[in-house]
């Protein structure tokens, strides 16, 4: 059990990295220039649900893994 | 450098030894009130004094108004007055048993002097690949950040030892990386809640002579949210916390519900030799200790120490990301 559990932290810190990733490349450049002085909320707006649509998936996939890792462990 | 050394040792110093000889007289007082614990992974029926946060609050608020005398920094007020405020509130739950949902909504309304003090930095860093800009993301990351860093060290207080020991190996990786990262004013303002864990780590270890209480855990835990977010280590604080993480991901996907965790059945029971062993209730929430012991019963000694394993290989995961923050691709 316990080897999976350091896979389950090294699985985690890859999807950090890689989430970090996303982030930088999608929400970085991401800008709204019509809206007036308003267009950097409104970016923000955007830019927080794309962050919580990234934060659900990630979670998912972490539940996943950790059912895969856990019951791969628990079988052997 | 000369400047940023003597603070640095004046507080660590402060930090370790007001905790290191405020904590005997506490434990006295407490046991004079009766204010005691069944320590439930013990043979004998064993009380243990709680909780332990007042001394942990006053090596962190002496030997922060210190280097505020050094430095001063905003960002060092806002750690005072957050930390403080998690003080006060693990104590009124020390001392009155409240809902489930008091703990996040009040830590929520702790982190605002943070945001008052404008001692944050609103672009995110990630390992690798840079800063990303979220300055309306980045205030709610803020009201979010202490409640869930707090409950989290909160959430792994289950066994003689874990939360003050899990602490030392997290808050000294997030200093080594703030080193790295050559933050050294934050990095120096960080290192007294390794010293005040490690002073307290020297009662609290097995066998405990005191249980730090959510007082003592939610100080521990919204120090270290304020410093990630005042040193913009937001992302490696998060790593060096993971096994902690893990555990409150684990309980929140078995339990699906934000709950007191007096609430919820113990995930473990006792050998009739004395060692932890999993339960076979179906029901109790799966935890880190939980799977530990899959494997097969250990002693609270053994679990404490997979757990500090764990806690060394984040925090190296957490050093190593802090290398990777100094290139990009």
């Amino acid at each position: 059990m316990k080897s999976g559990l350091y896979g389950f932290l090294f699985a985690m810190w890859v999807l950090i990295i890689l989430g970090g990733g996303i982030m930088v490349v999608l929400l970085g450049p991401f800008t709204i220039q019509q809206f007036g002085e308003f267009h950097w909320i409104i970016a923000s707006g955007i830019k927080v649900a794309i962050a919580l649509i990234l934060v659900v998936i990630w979670i998912l996939l972490l539940s996943k893994l950790k059912n895969w890792i856990f019951k791969k462990e628990l079988n052997s | 450098m000369i400047e940023l050394i003597i603070p640095a040792v004046i507080s660590c110093l402060l930090a370790f030894f007001v905790v290191y000889f405020t904590t005997p007289p506490l434990i006295k007082i407490l046991a004079k009130k009766n204010y005691a614990v069944k320590d439930m992974n013990k043979k004998e029926n064993v009380m243990i004094v709680r909780p332990g946060g007042p001394s942990i609050i006053l090596g962190i608020v002496v030997s922060e108004i210190v280097l505020y005398g050094f430095f001063q920094l905003n960002e060092i007020l806002a750690i005072i007055i957050t930390t403080t405020a998690a003080f006060v509130i693990g104590y009124v739950d020390d001392r009155k048993v409240m809902g489930g949902w008091f703990k996040p909504v009040t830590l929520a309304i702790a982190a605002l002097p943070i945001i008052f003090l404008g001692a944050y930095d609103s672009d995110l860093a990630f390992p690798l690949f840079g800063d990303v800009q979220i300055p309306l993301l980045y205030l709610g990351l803020i009201v979010f950040m202490i409640p869930i860093t707090g409950n989290t060290i909160n959430s792994i207080d289950v066994l003689n030892g874990v939360a003050s020991g899990f602490m030392v190996i997290a808050s000294f990786s997030l200093s080594i990386c703030l080193f790295i990262l050559q933050n050294y004013e934050i990095a120096i303002v960080s290192l007294p809640l390794g010293f005040v864990s490690l002073a307290f780590y020297k009662y609290h270890k097995i066998p405990s002579k005191i249980f730090p209480g959510d007082s003592g855990a939610l100080t521990f835990g919204a120090m270290y949210g304020v410093i990630a977010i005042v040193g913009g280590v937001e992302i490696i604080a998060a790593i060096a916390l993971l096994p902690a993480v893990i555990n409150s991901f684990l309980f929140l996907s078995s339990v699906k519900r934000v709950v007191e965790h007096r609430q919820i059945k113990n995930p473990t029971m006792l050998t009739p030799d004395f060692k932890l062993m999993t339960t076979d209730d179906k029901t109790a929430p799966v935890t880190l200790v939980r799977l530990i012991l899959a494997g097969g019963p250990l002693t609270e000694k053994q679990v404490a120490h997979s757990i500090f394993k764990l806690a060394i290989f984040s925090g190296g995961l957490a050093i190593i990301s802090a290398f990777m923050m100094v290139v990009s691709i």
